[in-house]
């Protein structure tokens, strides 16, 4: 045990004292989580809506003006029949578009209730959710404002409707995808050149030539980036949560275990990359060509899995992330809980176990 | 202590040992002299566990390198060609770190590696990366020693550091020796042999001689001698042309000239010269260093 500790501070010393992978464990995270987060989403400025007033009343005309003139929307278009909704929106013209019932002031006031609905592209689900997002913040605005004397609020009953992929649950889906590719990206990357870098500073052959386990190298090559994934999944669900308010729906406990498992199975490929390897040049190579890459592009972290081509379709089922991020998006937005996640699940168990038999198999005990 | 009996080893097509055989005594400071490639990194990895031979057996202390490779890795010491510690750790937590590794403190074994560590104490708090050659080989050796090893393997410890550097590795091997621990170490340099209890000559793969340095200077089998000129290239071009001769080579400013034994006398070299026009030169009979004995060898193995 005493040997297996002074391994971890070894380990612990190379990675504190080396400022590439300092920045490579806690930068390259940062950086991606506000990348995502604000380049990727948040540019509502001067998006063009359509609006269709069936009510023409002041209230709705003083609506439009509010919304018109909000600064993130412009008028660019207005829709006679809703036939013409669909072209609008597949030749984006229109991001959106907002359409008032009939006598919307008389409801508004009378019944205290009116409604609009609100239609929006999804095939960016980000971009729609946040426009939907901000639409109804100036609407509720609107009212707050126009009835401030009134005892009790009337209120706008908004009818979103997202176009293209109806049951758009997650515009957050950069969070939980996120925390796949970064945990790809430390958890099996870094293990990989870590390990390939005692074999290329020749360090390996002392360590093969000491009393120490094969396991022992292993595991003390591991659970230092394995504590560091730990820590670093926390940082995006923390400043997901409070940054960018992506909500944790379902359970906390069940989401961790789950992202606890993703890890193993990362670290599991990378060991395995590293028993194929003998230079870090070549670990940093093949982890970011066959793992970071295929982890954004095919796990469905920013393409869904199911628009793609069959062939896609089936390599990107054979990608860890890919039944991850699915994971995340249950847990986290939906709420589920394990009786919908189990076979993902069973999968990822699955997929580790595989790495990991064959990465003891494939270890040398000797130098070649 | 050290048996190798017959190994074998190869890389593709090339061989780099050849059904070598050899026994180190214990107690014994034993060398291997060879030039670069001439397979003795090979054989000490595969006393170290490290590699496997295709063909022979050989023991440490009795332990088989392939069946027990556990105990001998245990038993030994072990100092790799290239500088094998971690640059970025400092002295004193390297060497921290190999003695926890065998299970063992600093303290406990401080007495082993006193009198080398204690020439690197003052920097304990450096980095390794950051010392000198002679400093590294230090720190490598005492990291190799933490652990009170009944046999040390140095593979070259001595390429690559100052001449000062090298002369107190030797001397610090040879107290170590004297504490009872069996070593087996290599190098490329020819004027180290004289500093070990025995060597072995090897050269492509096999074993050429293994005797103690003083009997295989007096086993050289032919006539030597040392000749001083001013004009190095063009007497060595005429000696050439010696009958009975074997060999001719500069050893800096002096040429060593192998003849056939009995042959010549200073004055018949002196003779042969002198009617090649050449007048400014001394010729006097010399012992042969390992390096002569090495050449010798080397030619006749070609030869057959």
């Amino acid at each position: 045990m005493n040997r297996f500790i002074a391994f971890l501070r070894k380990e612990f010393f190379h990675i504190f004292r080396d400022p590439r992978t300092l920045v490579i464990l806690f930068g390259i995270p940062i950086a991606q989580l506000l990348l995502f987060g604000y380049v990727l989403t948040n540019e509502v400025r001067n998006v063009k809506i359509g609006i269709v007033d069936n009510s023409k009343d002041y209230l709705s005309i003083k609506l439009s003006e509010r919304i018109l003139s909000s600064g993130y929307f412009l008028l660019a278009a207005t829709p006679a029949t809703e036939s013409e909704y669909e072209g609008l929106f597949r030749s984006s013209k229109v991001k959106e578009i907002i359409v008032f019932e009939p006598d919307f002031a008389r409801n508004l006031i009378k019944e205290g209730k009116a409604g609009i609905q609100v239609i929006a592209d999804a095939s960016e689900p980000n971009a729609a959710q946040l426009i939907v997002n901000y639409t109804t913040a100036i609407a509720n605005d609107f009212v707050r404002d126009e009835f401030v004397k009134e005892q009790k609020l009337p209120g706008i009953a908004i009818k979103v409707r997202m176009l293209f992929n109806e049951n758009m649950r997650d515009a957050y889906n950069f969070i939980p995808g996120l925390i796949a590719v970064i945990l790809m990206l430390i958890s099996a990357m870094m293990t990989a050149i870590t390990i390939t870098r005692e074999k290329e500073s020749g360090t390996m052959e002392i360590l093969l030539a000491s009393p120490l386990k094969p396991i022992q190298i292993i595991l003390g090559k591991v659970v230092p980036y394995m504590i560091l994934s730990i820590v670093n999944a926390l940082v995006v669900l923390i400043l997901g949560y409070f940054v960018f308010e992506v909500p944790i729906v379902g359970s906390l406990s069940l989401l961790l275990a789950e992202i606890l498992l993703f890890i193993f199975l990362a670290l599991s490929l990378g060991i395995l990359i590293s028993t194929f390897v003998n230079n870090q040049v070549t670990a940093l190579a093949l982890s970011g060509f066959v793992l970071m890459l295929p982890s954004i592009l095919l796990s469905g972290f920013i393409f869904p899995v199911k628009n793609m081509p069959i062939a896609l379709q089936i390599i990107a089922n054979l990608m860890p992330p890919r039944w991850f991020i699915e994971i995340n998006r249950t847990v986290m937005l939906k709420g589920g809980g394990l009786a919908e996640i189990w076979p993902h699940t069973l999968i990822l168990i699955g997929m580790s176990l595989l790495f990991i038999v064959i990465s003891i198999r494939k270890f040398k005990i000797r130098l070649q | 202590m050290i048996e190798v009996n017959e190994i074998h080893k190869h890389y593709g097509d090339v061989i780099a040992l050849e059904k070598v055989s050899l026994s180190v005594n214990k107690g014994e400071l034993f060398g291997l002299i060879g030039p670069d490639g001439a397979g003795k990194t090979s054989l000490m990895r595969i006393l170290m566990s490290l590699l496997l031979p295709e063909g022979g057996a050989a023991s440490m202390s009795g332990y088989d390198v392939v069946k027990d490779y556990k105990q001998v890795r245990l038993i030994t010491g072990y100092m790799p060609g290239r500088f094998s510690l971690y640059p970025d750790l400092t002295v004193e937590e390297n060497l921290k770190f190999f003695a926890t590794v065998f299970g063992t403190t600093i303290q406990q074994n401080y007495h082993l590696i006193k009198d080398i560590y204690q020439q690197i104490e003052p920097f304990k708090d450096r980095r390794a990366g950051k010392l000198s050659g002679g400093m590294k080989q230090k720190l490598a050796l005492s990291c190799a020693l933490i652990h009170k090893p009944e046999i040390l393997i140095l593979d070259e410890p001595t390429t690559g550091v100052d001449a000062v550097s090298r002369k107190e590795f030797w001397e610090m091997l040879k107290r170590l020796k004297e504490m009872g621990i069996t070593i087996l170490v290599s190098t490329p340099y020819m004027d180290e042999a004289s500093k070990c209890d025995r060597i072995a000559l090897i050269q492509k793969g096999q074993l050429m001689s293994v005797e103690t340095p003083q009997a295989m200077i007096k086993s050289f089998p032919e006539d030597l001698w040392a000749v001083r000129t001013r004009k190095i290239y063009d007497t060595s071009k005429y000696l050439e042309l010696l009958p009975a001769l074997i060999s001719v080579n500069s050893f800096g400013q002096v040429l060593h000239l192998v003849t056939k034994k009995g042959v010549h006398t200073s004055k018949s070299i002196g003779q042969f010269l002198s009617q090649k026009g050449e007048l400014d030169y001394s010729i006097e009979p010399s012992t042969a260093t390992i390096e002569d004995l090495f050449i010798l060898l080397m030619n006749h193995h070609k030869q057959n």
